[in-house]
């Protein structure tokens, strides 16, 4: 009987209808797992605020659609736009840093009219993957010295305006979206190595250059309990919360960090604190195997991909994914410094939700597109 | 770049390869940081989790406490000395005001709120509290400030009307130095006593009875464990011990007496001290002048306390444990006891008093109040017609040793009060002690000053009265109380004492003969407090006049050309019924000249403790006496 389960599950993931509306059966149903699970720690997180759940199911609605949609549109169409695509999104992008409207002291949206307003370095996250690989796409891999400084060169200039604007996340996750391009299409280990020995010269160089207040982050990082009410509160809050999970937490909606506020921005980038709290380390487990099924049917796609171009970019959309993910719960769990990232598809809110979606659809774009062997 | 290509030559295999090795590596790289993180989540959630679960509680929890009613001091008689009171305050939980200026603004139309208010409010808020603890900004609202508060309160955010109970002492100045006072607790006084139950409480008690009782009237302080936020906000209660009531006291003091004492000062500074010679219970501790202990209980105002601190009549200072006086002439009993003790007087041997004493033939001339000399006297008439000449000698014959020894069984030279504190030893000199202050030996003209109690002798008025009740007892010394009833059981006393010791004489009958002599002050027809006669009961007694200042040898004392402040002071000893003695006064007036005053004042007591003799305005204290 169990056999005829399986029989019928494979039959069910491999059935036609699923190539014919361009939908990856097994990555849609790791996604949903997340999802799913990701609104019952936001309806805990929110403290229990219905109204805010359902704007982030909205979102996820639209984000499903968007994938969707993307994913009717074959790669090589993308391939075609991509460098069109790159040189207007950078365009936007001189324009935020001219004309941007801000919020919270950073200048990020573009207004459209209508009152709508627009963040174009999110939609760089998608864009600057494909415009490496569409680089790659027709030249001999691995790339030498001169195709690498020409991709770095196409990769500052965006980074440096997101930086500026300022969104260090942001900048960060652009920078490596495109450098895994670079990797995948077989940077060779040596220069790999050799960044790896220049890091800390490049990082004293950067301590010369840093602001105090900057300098000042760094340390609170590198010691959270030296600034216990100020930088440090969030870091020292969200490991107490972990910590006092333990293995199997404290129960749903019975975290008392989360509940009773302790928690700084429980809903939003610490959210997984919320879940390490409520469910331990269990529930932390359990939503990490999440995400590793969907990296993994990603890399999957990615290495079966027909072409260059569709494998770079599926392989670099997968690992900025992970990229995501890895940062916000280093960063919650204190290993690493805090930078604004949210947790993909958990955390409440914010123009992510959408661009991470449109990531998926163009995973299942490349994977329902193949032509059959 | 178009013309490089190089497609035709391009191993598509290769490069596929190559690129799913590497996609291959990015997975052992995601696999082998997956594993960092959740090796992170074990080393917080399993192997520092008691850590983090601790430090989750620490966040959570706070202990609050609720200041318990602070026990009640009653009189002998049921009269309630120090009470409480319910107020209303203003309050204000500054997390809540958006707007400082304009909440100012706003209730400054309302009500009158003083700039010192203002600042002592702006005080406190720099100091440390917990989040969303209210802040008293004026205490004591009349009913008309409450009243136009209240209809306007919905409009001001932060602002709220609390009730508390506050002490209040119904009379005031009279009782002051008796009973002390509670005032706002200061960070001094946060080092002897728990902090965390005096969290939340108002005041602490500071002199007096309210300082020494300070635990038994405070009581314990009600906990509660309450879950709060992060903001401080209490969301619920978890755990919670009510407040135990602070203890009653019930006082030996007679408030009715106290003030009717207080009062018979008149204008004099001065003291008054009555005790239960059967009891060593005070009746009336009395030091004038006083002060409105209320002044202190929320913070007295620099302005009062600097009035009270500058006035040359020190209200602040007890009189009546710390005042130094030279006994004077109500030494006199004592020394003459003393001389019988050991063998130097007797009550049959007569003595010629001449106008003055002297030690050697041609030396100095000690003088007899008396110029012209009292001619043939006995011990008994030296207490009569207060003979210096007979205690200059009798003095001189002793030494001081004797004197001293006998005089500390009296309590002389050392602090005795079981429940005050702040009591002076007064002196009592020795030889041993002059060596030791002034590296010089004790001469005889020492002694003689100390036979009329001059000299280097001081005494308090505490000490005087509690010598005097060990007279009119007989001999039983008891330690001078201020408490009855501690919460409705008998006062007991940590220090162990509070039993009498009995004072033994060789010869016990010499306590009748003295209170005997001293009967005769009063009633003999040369007796220095003839003016006390005709009582329906026997009063023995003894007055006295001190020096201020010491005359010279031929110096005449003339009160008139005397500064007020140069006066002598008087002092009258006494108690009654002379047989059975329910009472015993030690009374002074400072710069009082005559000791008239005070022994009027004494017999007035007298009467009024033992007939119920009060004037009618008094009646207020009479409480209801059914026991």
């Amino acid at each position: 009987m169990t056999d005829s389960f399986y029989r019928r599950a494979v039959s069910f993931t491999n059935a036609r209808l699923w190539k014919l509306v361009h939908i990856d059966v097994l990555l849609m149903g790791s996604l949903l797992l997340l999802i799913g699970g990701g609104l019952f720690i936001l309806y805990s997180a929110s403290g229990q605020n219905v109204a805010m759940v359902e704007r982030q199911v909205f979102r996820l609605a639209i984000g499903l659609l968007v994938c969707l949609a993307l994913a009717q549109l074959p790669p090589k169409y993308m391939r075609r736009a991509s460098p069109a695509l790159f040189i207007f999104i950078t365009v936007l992008l001189i324009g935020v840093l001219l004309f941007g409207v801000g919020a919270k002291g950073a200048q990020r949206w573009l207004a459209l009219p209508g009152g709508l307003r627009f963040q174009p370095s999110e939609i760089m996250k998608i864009v600057m993957p494909m415009m490496i690989a569409w680089y790659f796409s027709d030249r001999h891999l691995p790339p030498n010295l001169k195709h690498i400084l020409t991709v770095l060169s196409l990769i500052v200039l965006p980074v440096l305006i997101i930086a500026k604007q300022p969104d260090l996340g942001t900048a960060l996750l652009v920078a490596v979206s495109g450098i895994f391009v670079l990797f995948l299409a077989g940077l060779r280990w040596r220069y790999i190595l050799g960044a790896a020995a220049l890091a800390p010269i490049a990082g004293y160089a950067l301590w010369q250059f840093m602001h105090d207040y900057q300098r000042q982050r760094v340390l609170t990082f590198l010691n959270p309990e030296s600034d216990p009410l100020g930088a440090g509160w969030n870091i020292i809050q969200s490991k107490t919360a972990i910590g006092s999970g333990g293995l199997y937490g404290k129960g749903w909606l019975e975290g008392t960090q989360a509940q009773l506020d302790f928690l700084p921005e429980s809903h939003t980038d610490f959210i997984i604190a919320v879940l390490a709290e409520e469910f331990g380390m269990l529930g932390c487990s359990i939503l990490i195997l999440a995400y590793l099924l969907v990296i993994a049917r990603g890399l999957y796609i990615s290495a079966t991909a027909a072409d260059n171009y569709a494998r770079l970019l599926a392989g670099s959309l997968t690992l900025t994914f992970f990229v995501y993910m890895f940062v916000n719960i280093g960063m919650v769990s204190g290993i690493l410094p805090v930078v604004g990232v949210p947790l993909p598809l958990v955390s409440y809110g914010g123009t992510s939700i959408i661009t991470i979606m449109a990531t998926f659809g163009i995973l299942m774009s490349i994977q329902t597109h193949k032509k059959a062997r | 770049m178009v013309s490089r290509r190089h497609q035709n030559f391009r191993n598509y295999r290769q490069e596929q390869k190559l690129t799913q090795r590497r996609v291959f590596a990015s997975a052992l790289f995601v696999l082998l940081l997956a594993v960092v993180l959740i090796a992170r989540l074990f080393y917080l959630q399993v192997i520092e989790h008691q850590l983090y679960q601790t430090k989750a509680d620490d966040n959570r929890v706070m202990l609050v406490t609720e200041p318990p009613p602070r026990g009640l001091i009653y009189d002998r008689n049921g009269v309630v000395l120090a009470d409480n009171r319910p107020i209303h305050s203003l309050t204000v939980i500054p997390e809540r005001v958006s707007n400082f200026p304009r909440l100012q603004q706003m209730l400054s139309g309302i009500i009158d709120i003083s700039d010192s208010e203002w600042e002592d409010f702006d005080d406190r808020l720099k100091e440390y509290r917990r989040p969303y603890q209210s802040l008293t900004l004026k205490s004591q609202l009349t009913d008309e400030e409450w009243a136009r508060i209240s209809v306007d309160l919905y409009k001001l955010d932060g602002v709220q009307v609390e009730a508390q109970l506050t002490r209040y002492y119904p009379f005031g100045e009279a009782f002051a130095h008796a009973i002390g006072y509670v005032g706002r607790i200061t960070s001094k006084d946060l080092e002897r006593v728990d902090r965390q139950a005096y969290q939340g409480a108002l005041f602490i008690g500071k002199t007096g009875v309210e300082g020494f009782y300070e635990k038994t009237l405070f009581g314990e302080a009600g906990l509660s464990k309450v879950e709060v936020n992060a903001r401080g906000r209490i969301m619920s209660e978890l755990e919670r011990q009510n407040p135990t009531p602070g203890k009653d006291l019930y006082l030996y003091l007679d408030a009715r007496l106290q003030q009717y004492a207080y009062d018979l000062l008149g204008d004099y500074t001065g003291s008054v001290v009555a005790i239960d010679p059967t009891t060593g219970g005070i009746l009336a501790l009395v030091s004038k002048p006083g002060y409105d202990p209320n002044l202190f209980v929320r913070g007295i105002s620099v302005k009062n306390y600097a009035l009270l601190r500058q006035s040359k009549k020190l209200p602040l200072f007890n009189r009546a444990l710390r005042g130094g006086y030279p006994p004077a002439s109500t030494i006199k009993p004592f020394m003459g006891l003393a001389g019988l003790e050991y063998g130097f007087a007797s009550w049959t041997e007569r003595y010629f008093a001449k106008g003055y004493y002297q030690i050697n033939p041609d030396g100095r001339r000690y003088r007899d109040w008396k110029r012209t000399g009292h001619g043939w006297i006995n011990l008994e008439r030296s207490i009569i017609e207060s003979v210096d000449t007979y205690y200059y000698q009798l003095a001189n014959k002793m030494g001081i040793t004797p004197i001293h020894n006998f005089l500390t069984r009296f309590g002389f030279g050392q602090s005795n009060l079981l429940d005050l504190y702040g009591e002076s030893n007064g002196l009592l000199p020795s030889s041993e002690w002059k060596k030791a202050k002034y590296r010089e030996p004790w001469y005889s003209g020492d002694s003689v000053n100390v036979g009329i109690g001059q000299g280097f002798m001081v005494a308090t008025p505490l000490q005087m009265a509690s010598a005097t009740s060990a007279l009119a007892s007989k001999g039983h010394y008891f330690y001078p109380r201020m408490t009855q009833l501690i919460g409705g059981q008998p006062a007991e006393f940590e220090n162990g004492l509070g039993d009498e010791h009995d004072i033994v004489l060789k010869d016990q009958r010499n306590w009748d003969r003295m209170t005997d002599a001293m009967r005769k002050v009063i009633t003999d027809s040369q007796g220095t407090a003839r003016r006390l006669q005709g009582t329906e009961y026997d009063i023995a007694g003894k007055t006295g006049t001190g020096q201020v200042f010491s005359l010279q040898e031929d110096e005449e004392y003339d009160s008139e050309k005397l500064e007020k402040r140069l006066h002598d002071h008087a002092l009258f000893i006494g108690f009654a019924p002379a047989k059975i003695p329910k009472i015993a006064v030690f009374a002074i007036f400072e710069n009082g000249g005559s000791s008239s005053k005070p022994a009027d004042l004494t017999g007035q007591l007298f009467n009024a403790y033992l007939h119920d003799d009060y004037p009618e305005r008094y009646d207020y204290l009479k409480g209801n006496k059914n026991d």
